[in-house]
Formats: C-alpha cells, sequence, structure tokens
C-alpha cells in the first residue's frame, strides 16, 4: 500500500474523480441518440398496440406512417397549429413542471394524483377521409406504488375503446404489474367509457366482467391480487376521460362533427 | 499466488460463494430473480462490473492512499455501474426497462465492494480480474437456481417460455403467489445455503 503523505490522498482522489467523470460523462452523451431513439421506438410500439394496428415483421416506422400527432389545448379542446408547438419536439411531462406550461391541480380534481398537468396534450389520430377512424390518447396516473403510462385507442365515435396498453409502471410483478398482461388488456376492447347520459360508467370487477347484458358493455376484469392497482387504473380512467382530461376535447370534435 | 486461475474461478463458485459462504448481495438476489431472464442480465452486469473493477482497483492499488482507499474503489464502481446501465439502455432496452433501478443498485451490491477490499488491493491485476469473474458466476449461480424456481412455479415459465400454462392464461398450473413476490427468494437461497453446507461440512460455522 501506499505511503502517507499529507497530500497524496488529495491528488489521487482528484485525479481518479476527473478520469471517472470524464468516462461516465463520454458514455452519457455518446450514447444519448440511440437511447432515445430506443425510448421513441417503443413509446410508438405501445401506441401501435392499443391502436390494434402492431403486427410482427413491419418496421415501427412503417406501421406508425398513418397515425398523425397532433398537439390540443386540454382546457378548450382546441388542436394547437404546428407553428405554435412542434408535436415532434413536444415533452409533456416536462411541460407539466413548468408554470407556464402546466398547473398545479387541487386536492378535489387531482383524482388520479399527478399533482401538475400539463396545458397541452398530445393525441394520435387515424383518419379515414376526413373523419376520426381512431384516436389514441396518452393518460398516466397513480397505482399502488408507481404512476402508470398507458395509451388509450377509442373508436371514431368516441366511447368505444379498441384497446388499451400500459407501457411504464413500477407495480408488483405478478400482481399489479399484470396492468401490462396483454390478454388482460384485450379484455378492455369494445368497452363503452360513457353511459347514455353522458358519464363515465367503467367498473373493474372482482373475477369476470359480465359477458352479456347491458353491464357488458362497461365492466372490465380487475387484477387479481392487486386491488389498489386496480383502483389507480379506475382514477386514472375517470381524470382523463373527465372535464380535466380530454372531455372538453370530444365535446369539440362533435361540434365540429369531424368524426366517424 | 498459488491459485490457478480455474482454481479462483471454481472455488467462488462452490467452495467459497459470495452469496451462499459469504451472504453478500443478498438484497439484489432478492430483488430480480422473479424471471430468469431478469436474473441473467443481472448476473452479466454484476460479472462484468466486478472483474473490471477488481482489475482496474488492482492496477492502480500501490497509488492508492489507505486513508481514502474506500471512496476510490466505490468511484471506480459507480463508474463501471453507469456505463453498464447507459450501454444496456442503449441496445438493450427492453432489458433495461425490466431491471429498472436493480442495475444502478450494482454499486451497492457488497460483493462488489468485497472483492476489491478484500482480494483486489493485495493482489495482481490477472489474478483479480479472474477473481472478480468466479465471483460473479458464483453470484450468477446462485441467482439463477433462484429464479428457476421462482419463474416456474410462479410464473410457469422458463426464460418466458410457458411450460405450466397457467390459470389465468385458460391453463390449468395455478400459479404460487408467494414465489411471485421477492420474500420467497429468502426461503429459496436459505435452502440453498443448507444444501451446499450439507454437501461441503467445511462451510458450517463453528460456535
Amino acid at each position: 500500500m501506499a505511503e502517507e503523505n499529507a497530500a497524496k490522498p488529495f491528488y489521487s482522489v482528484l485525479v481518479l474523480a476527473f478520469v471517472c467523470s470524464a468516462l461516465v460523462a463520454a458514455a452519457a452523451v455518446g450514447l444519448r441518440p440511440q437511447q432515445e431513439a430506443n425510448r421513441d421506438l417503443d413509446r410508438k410500439k405501445n401506441i401501435l398496440y392499443a391502436a390494434g394496428l402492431y403486427q410482427e415483421g413491419k418496421t415501427i416506422d412503417q406501421m406508425f406512417a398513418p397515425i398523425e400527432t397532433k398537439i390540443i389545448e386540454l382546457a378548450s379542446g382546441k388542436f394547437v397549429p404546428e407553428e405554435t408547438i412542434k408535436p415532434e419536439s413536444y415533452k409533456q411531462l416536462k411541460a407539466a413542471l413548468s408554470d407556464a406550461t402546466g398547473r398545479k391541480l387541487s386536492n378535489e380534481e387531482d383524482i388520479a394524483r399527478l399533482r401538475r398537468l400539463e396545458k397541452y396534450s398530445l393525441v394520435y389520430l387515424v383518419r379515414q377521409g376526413d373523419k376520426i377512424e381512431q384516436i389514441i390518447l396518452p393518460v398516466r396516473g397513480k397505482g399502488l406504488w408507481s404512476t402508470m403510462y398507458a395509451y388509450v385507442a377509442l373508436d371514431g365515435d368516441l366511447n368505444t375503446i379498441r384497446g388499451v396498453s400500459f407501457y411504464e409502471h413500477g407495480e408488483t410483478p405478478g400482481l399489479g404489474g399484470e396492468v401490462e398482461n396483454r390478454r388482460w388488456q384485450k379484455g378492455w376492447q369494445g368497452k363503452e367509457i360513457y353511459n347514455d347520459s353522458g358519464d363515465i360508467d367503467l367498473q373493474f370487477v372482482k373475477g369476470k366482467a359480465a359477458g352479456e347484458g347491458p353491464a357488458r358493455l362497461h365492466e372490465i376484469d380487475g387484477l387479481s391480487g392487486a386491488t389498489l392497482t386496480t383502483k389507480g387504473v379506475n382514477n386514472l380512467m375517470e381524470f382523463w376521460f373527465g372535464e380535466h382530461g380530454f372531455k372538453p376535447f370530444f365535446a369539440r370534435l362533435k361540434k365540429e362533427n369531424i368524426h366517424g | 499466488m498459488a491459485e490457478t486461475k480455474m482454481e479462483l474461478i471454481s472455488r467462488s463458485i462452490f467452495e467459497r460463494n459470495p452469496i451462499a459462504l459469504l451472504v453478500l448481495g443478498i438484497c439484489s438476489a432478492l430483488a430480480t430473480t422473479g424471471q430468469m431472464t431478469t436474473a441473467f442480465v443481472m448476473s452479466i452486469c454484476v460479472t462484468l462490473v466486478v472483474a473490471f473493477s477488481s482489475m482496474t482497483i488492482s492496477i492502480v492499488r500501490y497509488q492508492i492512499p489507505n486513508s481514502v482507499r474506500i471512496g476510490l474503489q466505490i468511484m471506480v464502481i459507480a463508474t463501471l455501474v453507469i456505463i453498464v446501465d447507459q450501454i444496456l439502455k442503449a441496445y438493450f432496452f427492453g432489458l433495461s426497462k425490466q431491471l429498472s433501478i436493480y442495475v444502478g443498485l450494482i454499486i451497492t451490491n457488497c460483493i462488489v465492494m468485497g472483492r476489491a477490499e478484500g482480494f483486489a488491493m493485495s493482489n495482481p491485476p490477472i489474478s483479480s480480474f479472474f477473481d472478480g469473474i468466479g465471483n460473479g458466476l458464483g453470484y450468477g449461480f446462485i441467482l439463477m437456481s433462484v429464479a428457476f424456481v421462482r419463474e416456474l412455479l410462479g410464473s410457469g415459465s422458463i426464460f418466458g417460455h410457458v411450460i405450466l400454462p397457467l390459470s389465468t392464461n385458460d391453463g390449468w398450473y395455478i400459479r404460487n403467489g408467494m414465489l411471485v413476490l421477492p420474500a420467497s427468494a429468502f426461503f429459496l437461497i436459505a435452502l440453498l445455503i443448507w444444501l451446499l453446507r450439507t454437501m461441503d461440512p467445511k462451510q458450517q460455522e463453528k460456535d
């Protein structure tokens, strides 16, 4: 072992710290483009899953071609022109954090426990002629341990669920973690979010959801062994399809009559 | 050193396994053994980090002042772990998503630090490198054994391939819910330690 003298520890620590930080910085900067490309692809893949457009053997970009990315203002439901905010570079989660592009939610509003909400949201549209065939919306909310992120795809009637895809969460594997189970997510297909009077009506039931009767349109299997995660999923749906979420956007689409 | 490279590697797998004998690195062994794929990747990452950190520390061991050696060791280890994490994120995105924070937590894995302090500081670089590989493999061996039982009985699959069709997926196998939870690894590791110490009574502690 090295002989001790008072200054030596400082030199060795400084030299090593310099070398280490150079290595870490090089790795972080050098690999960033690749990492961002991965994250982007993962996001797109999940949008495609939710929309039911995912096919093995095709590249993500090919499949993503018919999908149009737009930005809307949540409060008014208006589309934001591309000149104002570019959809490609819009960072929705970051936007929620600044006071210029986001706001704090009050306790009564914040049923999905988001704390802050952005003013603008990305939406993804698949058009058929000038009508919207389906629409894919990013949603998120607190489960038991973590914030869960998902895409929900709706039919042109703005009510029937085409599919969902939960893609990021930190719930217990095997229990709450089953939100990413594609079989469970399939159970969402064909369910209707709003009832006849326009209120949100989704029920996560214990055991198997009703296969027939009027309940069949609104009941989804709960996750067994994960009551609180299921509750979180319920809350996030109620938030995002309510007044502070996409409801004003749906109202505007209906008024302008461009939905399918 | 009298020991050959092969001995350095093999003794850490059975005779002096870092988890079974030294009972180090338990926390990550609980967290990442739910599935064999994650356990496998974790084993590779830990092996690489232990081997290279031991080697690096051994190379500069004469330059490391005694009073700050732990800090310097941690710095080398942390650097390697961050680099491994960045590489995973760039080239194995799916796996890094599954392992999430656990890769970062290799820094706190006692095996890495234990080998740096216990072996690399007093041995030449090449032996330290092989000692690191051995310890990583010994860690991996326990991890894979535990993950095998947990994934087979907890999720009915091996490396994600369905072996026992689960009742939740219209199969016949009702999963063992306890094995899905990390705490079940405690029992499995204890059974493995029991097994190893019965086979090799030298490992038993004298009281």
